[in-house]
C-alpha cells in the first residue's frame, strides 16, 4: 500500500481505538487493559514473517526470540483476560455455579 | 491465478476479518454485559490471523517458527492459568513487555538484514524498535516491582537528565541506522542496548503505587510499536490492531491517572508513589473499639449497609467471607452495596475483579460518583482494609499529601465500622481522621477472622 493510504489507515485506526473505549466504566479498566494487551499480541504474525525471512544465525536467533515472546503475549493476554471476564456476572444471573476458585 | 496469489488474497481477507473482530471485541469488552463475549471474538480473530500467516508466500524456517511459538504459548498458558487474581496487574505487565520485545525483535531482524526499502520504512522500524525495547525492559522492571522482586526505588539527582541523555543517544544511533550511512551491525546493536537501558532507568525510580499507570502506558506504547512494525512489514492487521491499542491504551492511561488523581507527567517524573509524604497534622480524640456481636446486631437490623473494601481485604483473602456475610444480610432484607474507590486494589478496576472472583454480582458494586451521595442514608459503612481512600483529611487539610484526592464519604454514614489489624497508620503513613470520629467504632483483628465472627453474630440474631 502507498504511504498516504497507510497514513489514512493509521489516522482512522487511532480514532477508532479512542471511540471504542471512550465510555468504559472504571470497573472494567483492568480487564480492558488486559484485553487490549491481548490484541497487540497480533505482533505474532509479524514475528512469524520476520523469522520466516531470516537468514543468518543472528537473525534467526532474534527471530525465534520474537516469535516466542509474541506467542507469550497473545496466549497469556487471552488466558488472563478470559479468566477475569468470566467472573463478571450480574445478580440476575446468580446461577448454581460451584464455588470454584480457578 | 497462480497459487501464491490466491494465498495472498486469502491472507489479506483474513487479516481484514481479524481487524473487524478485534475492534468489535474491544467494543464489547467495554461493557460488563457483553465483556465476556468480547474476548472470545478477539480470540477468534487472533486464531484466524495466526493460522493464515503460515500460508505467507516465500517463508522458510518453519522448523524454528513452530517450536518457538509452542514454547512461548505453553509458558504463557501455564503461568496465566496459575496466577492469583491479586497478582493480575504484574502479569499483564509481563505479557505486555513480551509484546514490546517481539516488536523490537522484528525491528532488529529487519535492520540487521538491511532489508529496508527506503528511508521512511527504516525510520519507522527504528522508531518501533526503540518504543518496543523500552516497553520490554520497562515492563520487566514494573513486573519485578509489583511482584516484590525489586523492593527499592533507585533515585539519584539528575536522573531525568541521564534518562534524556540516554534517549538522545539512542535516537542519534537510530538516525545513523536510518540514514544508511553507517548502519553496521554494531551500530544496530548499540541502538537496541541503549533503548533497553532507557526502559530500565525510566521505570526504576517510579514507586509501586504509580505502577498501574506506567503499565497502562507501556501497554499503549507496545501497541504503537506493533503498529509501526506493521508499516515496515506492510501488514494491515498489525497496523490496525497496534494503532487501535495505541490510542485506546493512551486514553485508558489518562483515565487511570485521572482516577488516581495524578497527572501522567507527575507519575513519570516525580516519584510520589512510595515516598508517601510525611504524616502531618495531629488528630484529636480516641479510637473506640467494638465487639463483633454488637456489629452483627447493628447490621442485621440496618436497612442499608455500604461495604468499603480495600486492598487489605484482598491480601487477607477475606472477600469470600465478606460476600457470605453480605448474602446473609441481603436475605434478611438489608440493602447492601459495595463502594469501590478507583485506587482500591492495585489498579483501577482491580478490586472489581477480586470481588467478582468471590461471586459478588457487578450490579451491587458502585464506584465513587455513584455511591457518594448514598452514605448519608446508610445505617452502617463497613470499612475493610481501606484507609486513605476514606480519610476525610483529603477534603479539609491542605497540608496533607492526600489533600484533593477524591474520597468515599464513609464518614457521613450513621455508623462507621472499621475492621483493622492494628492501630497503625495507613499505606501513606497518614493518620486517618475517620477512625477518631464519634460515629466510628473499631473492630480489631484479621479481616478474614473478623468476617467469620460477623457471620456468626448475624446468624445468632
Amino acid at each position: 500500500m502507498t504511504g498516504m493510504v497507510a497514513l489514512y489507515i493509521f489516522m482512522l485506526a487511532a480514532f477508532t481505538g479512542y471511540e471504542v473505549i471512550a465510555r468504559v466504566p472504571v470497573i472494567l479498566h483492568t480487564p480492558l487493559m488486559s484485553g487490549s494487551n491481548f490484541v497487540h499480541g497480533i505482533v505474532l504474525v509479524g514475528a512469524m514473517v520476520a523469522l520466516g525471512n531470516a537468514h543468518t544465525p543472528l537473525e534467526k536467533t532474534i527471530g525465534c526470540l520474537g516469535v516466542l515472546l509474541a506467542a507469550g503475549n497473545a496466549v497469556g493476554g487471552y488466558v488472563v483476560t478470559e479468566r477475569m471476564l468470566e467472573m463478571f456476572r450480574s445478580s440476575g444471573s446468580r446461577g448454581p455455579r460451584a464455588k470454584e476458585t480457578h | 491465478m497462480p497459487g501464491w496469489m490466491s494465498a495472498t488474497l486469502a491472507i489479506q481477507a483474513s487479516y481484514f476479518v481479524t481487524a473487524v473482530l478485534f475492534i468489535l471485541g474491544l467494543k464489547r469488552m467495554s461493557s460488563p454485559v457483553t465483556a465476556r463475549s468480547g474476548i472470545l471474538w478477539a480470540g477468534a480473530g487472533m486464531a484466524v490471523a495466526t493460522l493464515v500467516t503460515f500460508l505467507y508466500p516465500g517463508m522458510s524456517n518453519y522448523g524454528l517458527i513452530l517450536p518457538a511459538m509452542l514454547v512461548g504459548a505453553a509458558l504463557a498458558w501455564w503461568s496465566g492459568k496459575r496466577v492469583a487474581m491479586t497478582d493480575m496487574p504484574q502479569m499483564i505487565a509481563l505479557y505486555n513487555g513480551m509484546g514490546g520485545g517481539a516488536a523490537a525483535a522484528i525491528a532488529a531482524v529487519e535492520l540487521y538484514r538491511g532489508a529496508g526499502t527506503g528511508y521512511v520504512t527504516v525510520a519507522l522500524a527504528v522508531l518501533g524498535g526503540i518504543i518496543g525495547a523500552v516497553s520490554f525492559s520497562g515492563s520487566a522492571i514494573a513486573f519485578g516491582k509489583l511482584q516484590g522482586l525489586i523492593t527499592r526505588s533507585i533515585r539519584f539527582s539528575g536522573q531525568q537528565i541521564v534518562n534524556l541523555g540516554l534517549l538522545a543517544a539512542a535516537l542519534a544511533l537510530g538516525a545513523l541506522v536510518a540514514s544508511h550511512a553507517n548502519a553496521t551491525p554494531a551500530v544496530v546493536t548499540g541502538f537496541f542496548v541503549l533503548a533497553l537501558v532507557l526502559g530500565i532507568t525510566m521505570t526504576l525510580p517510579i514507586g509501586g503505587a504509580d505502577m498501574p499507570v506506567v503499565i497502562s502506558l507501556y501497554n499503549a506504547l507496545t501497541g504503537l510499536a506493533v503498529g509501526l512494525e506493521g508499516f515496515v512489514l506492510d501488514n494491515a492487521a498489525m497496523i490496525i490492531a497496534g494503532t487501535v491499542v495505541g490510542s485506546a491504551g493512551t486514553l485508558l492511561t489518562q483515565l487511570m491517572a485521572k482516577a488516581m488523581n495524578r497527572s501522567l507527567g507527575n507519575v513519570l517524573f516525580s516519584g510520589f508513589g512510595d515516598t508517601g509524604g510525611e504524616a502531618t497534622g495531629t488528630v484529636s480524640g480516641s479510637m473506640k473499639p467494638i465487639e463483633a456481636a454488637d456489629v452483627g446486631v447493628m447490621m442485621a437490623f440496618a436497612s442499608k449497609v455500604i461495604v468499603v473494601p480495600g486492598y487489605g481485604m484482598a491480601v487477607a483473602q477475606a472477600q469470600h467471607k465478606i460476600w457470605e456475610l453480605c448474602q446473609l444480610l441481603i436475605d434478611r432484607g438489608v440493602n447492601v452495596r459495595f463502594a469501590i474507590h478507583p485506587v482500591a486494589g492495585r489498579m483501577p478496576g482491580h478490586m472489581n475483579v477480586l470481588l467478582a472472583e468471590a461471586g459478588v454480582p457487578y450490579d451491587l458494586i458502585a464506584d465513587l460518583d455513584e455511591i457518594n451521595g448514598e452514605f448519608d442514608t446508610a445505617d452502617v459503612a463497613l470499612i475493610i482494609g481501606a484507609n486513605d481512600v476514606v480519610n476525610p483529611v483529603a477534603r479539609t487539610d491542605k497540608s496533607s499529601p492526600i489533600y484533593g484526592m477524591p474520597i468515599l464519604n464513609a464518614d457521613k454514614a450513621k455508623n462507621v465500622i472499621v475492621i483493622k489489624r492494628g492501630k497503625g497508620a495507613g499505606f501513606s503513613g497518614i493518620e486517618n481522621a475517620l477512625f477518631y470520629l464519634d460515629n466510628t467504632r473499631m473492630l480489631y483483628g484479621d479481616a478474614q477472622k473478623a468476617a467469620a465472627e460477623l457471620i456468626a453474630a448475624v446468624k445468632a440474631v
